[in-house]
């Protein structure tokens, strides 16, 4: 089997680093996208050592700019390639969206339209090969809004419309669109939440790694978020709003 | 605030838990008011890893390799790197730690700032002689790169976590032919036959140690030794880890369970006498259940781990096991093992020469803890003294006098750092 070649946005979250890890057992190239370009050395360093025979290029862009998304995937089109992972997010502090409309601004863009926007970039560059493997990470708190977090849940939630779209589009191609649902993972977004309920970051990267690999158009990981996300998703109002969640 | 424990979970306490997970900004990131203290996997027994009230600097997602040199077998890593992930990067590679404790989900900072050790130690010593060199941060925004020799390692290997937060560390992997061990277990009937079995494979193995029947008067056990072994054999498929579900409602290690199951394990085990291991099941066996230390209940449980000068090992570990046994306390889980002639690194670390006596209890309050005030003096009497990653009740007066480096030690420490056994053993 040839190497693959690998675009990943938002390459040094955590959940994106472990799957990164993952490919690069079998060696892979890879083209790492981020904010801050010293972070993302910081992985392509680890993956080097990792493995000798993958090629990595890291590139920094700013995640909200619609003309240098579009330049950067026209770029990353240019030779082949296998999958794209779009997973980047900022968890921000429910209050603080409610208090300040900025941070609830900064939060929707993040989460939202800027994975979006890779969305759409990247999936033109898919067409025009005719293949390839487009994985967008939402979140389980995209399934349905609940006080705790409805902002980053909104975000999270155009996310997945915007995965169902291209799902359809996509349909009967040779291209395959991916969401994957995390439930609460444990990296240093979560590290002010009590560990016992986090999923393991390697677990979980494992688990993304394979629903990409199928081709699987929604998986939860852990698979067992699916069940609870589907009793969440239909409660009732006069029972859910009871809840404290 | 997020309630932790440490891996005795005695009980939990809250902490605010800040992450840091970019070692560039790790200077900055922990010069606030409020004193911290670096914590990885919470493996430690006690309470060196907790800080109650105050910040705890999660390490575990600073887990990068940042350079190694396939032909001198030096690694550089990040500190919150897994002992797991190194061995299982290295092995493929013919190169893995020299020194490797009894779990390999560790990190490399806890690693160094337990100055942990193994069953080889009279071959390879700590942990701690086997890193070239390290990055410290200090609150006070300093960042110091050490090497052997220099006072701050000597410091900060078996420090406790209280010179600083280990950002990053350079580490001397071994040459090894596989993942392969050959392992030769014997029975023996009483400590004399241990001492000589354990002095007569010295030599010629590698790994020795022991497990002990700790209600048994006379001290029979099972003797485990191994060597490194080149055999064309593929490494077995990774099992995949069971994990124990719940946490009972009492200890399922009690005066009922425990006579019987020593006496299983010692007729099973006296049987085995020759076979090739892989590290994983030969170095680590309890890592194959996740949440083994459920089993202990809702109270938890403390490990006694101590070490006597050789002089007086034979009679120390003998009165230690008469009392213990007498009690009918301990647990199957208990080890002992000579350590090497060789002083460690570190001006806090725990091996030195002599032998090592490793026993979980499951707590049952006062009862245990008065087991402890007696095994304590005839630690002190005979000179030893007690391991810091795995006490949790330990007093002030045991432990300096079982660390004679201690004065050099405080006046090196970091004034933004105190954890629950600083304040516990040190008064601040």
């Amino acid at each position: 089997m040839s190497k693959k070649r690998i675009v990943i946005i938002g390459a040094s979250s955590a959940i994106a680093e472990h799957c990164a890890r993952l490919w690069v057992s079998e060696a892979a190239d890879f083209l790492l996208v981020g904010r801050d370009l010293s972070r993302v050395q910081r992985v392509a360093d680890d993956l080097r050592v990792r493995s000798l025979q993958s090629a990595i290029e890291t590139v920094q862009i700013d995640f909200l700019d619609a003309d240098a998304i579009s330049s950067l995937a026209q770029q990353a089109g240019q030779s082949p390639i296998d999958i794209v992972l779009i997973a980047h997010g900022d968890l921000p502090v429910q209050q603080s969206c409610e208090q300040d409309i900025h941070v609830a601004e900064a939060a929707l863009q993040i989460n939202g339209v800027s994975p979006a926007l890779f969305a759409e970039a990247f999936s033109k560059q898919l067409a025009q090969q005719g293949r390839g493997t487009l994985a967008l990470i939402g979140s389980v708190a995209g399934d349905r809004g609940r006080k705790a977090n409805y902002v980053y849940g909104a975000g999270k939630g155009m996310v997945e419309r915007y995965a169902q779209g291209l799902q359809h589009r996509f349909a009967y191609t040779g291209i395959k669109i991916v969401l994957i649902k995390p439930g609460p993972t444990a990296t240093p977004m979560t590290a002010h939440l009590p560990s016992s309920g986090l999923a393991a970051v390697d677990q979980v990267a494992r688990a993304i790694v394979k629903a990409i690999e199928a081709g699987k158009p929604v998986a939860y990981v852990p698979a067992k978020w699916q069940l609870i996300m589907l009793i969440v998703q239909h409660l009732p109002r006069w029972i859910f709003h009871k809840l404290n969640i | 605030m997020v309630a932790i424990s440490a891996w005795g979970r005695l009980g939990t306490a809250d902490h605010h838990m800040q992450p840091l997970a970019d070692r560039t900004r790790i200077k900055t990131e922990i010069t606030g008011q409020r004193q911290g203290l670096a914590f990885g996997m919470g493996r430690s027994y006690g309470d060196v890893c907790l800080n109650p009230g105050g910040t705890l600097w999660d390490l575990r997602s600073l887990d990068r390799f940042i350079a190694f040199d396939e032909q001198t077998g030096c690694l550089r890593c990040e500190s919150g790197t897994l002992l797991r992930e190194i061995q299982r990067f290295g092995v493929t590679r013919g190169w893995m730690l020299p020194v490797v404790p009894g779990t390999q989900y560790v990190t490399v900072g806890g690693a160094i700032a337990n100055d942990v050790h193994g069953k080889n130690h009279h071959r390879h010593g700590c942990f701690g002689d086997h890193v070239t060199q390290l990055t410290l941060a200090r609150t006070s925004g300093e960042v110091i790169t050490c090497r052997p020799g220099d006072t701050m390692f000597a410091a900060t290997v078996g420090g406790l976590g209280l010179t600083g937060v280990i950002v990053e560390a350079e580490l001397q992997l071994r040459r090894v032919p596989g993942p392969w061990l050959e392992v030769e277990t014997h029975p023996f009937e009483d400590l004399q036959e241990f001492f000589t079995l354990a002095d007569a494979s010295e030599a010629d193995w590698e790994h020795t140690v022991s497990w002990i029947d700790c209600l048994h008067p006379s001290g029979r056990g099972i003797f485990m030794r191994a060597n490194p072994v080149a055999v064309n054999q593929p490494a077995p498929p990774p099992r995949a880890d069971i994990r124990f579900p719940f946490v009972p409602p009492i200890s399922l290690v009690n005066r009922l369970s425990l006579r019987p199951f020593n006496a299983m394990y010692y007729r099973l085990k006296k049987t085995q006498a020759r076979q090739l291991q892989h590290y994983e099941q030969f170095f680590h066996p309890l890592d194959r259940i996740q949440d083994w230390n459920r089993l202990y209940g809702p109270r938890g449980f403390y490990q006694y781990q101590c070490v006597l000068p050789r002089e007086v090992g034979a009679a120390g570990v003998q009165t230690l096991l008469k009392t213990i046994s007498s009690a009918g306390m301990g647990s199957f889980l208990a080890v002992l093992k000579t350590f090497g002639q060789r002083d460690a690194v570190g001006m806090l670390s725990f091996a030195r020469p002599g032998v090592t006596l490793a026993l979980d209890f499951p707590n049952v309050g006062a009862p245990t803890l008065a087991v402890f005030e007696r095994l304590d003096a005839i630690v002190m009497e005979a000179g030893g003294r007690l391991y810091p990653a795995k006490d949790a009740r330990m007093s002030r007066a045991l432990f300096e006098a079982g660390y004679p480096r201690l004065n050099e030690f405080l006046p090196l420490r970091d004034a933004g750092i105190s954890s629950a056994m600083s304040r516990r053993l040190l008064g601040n």
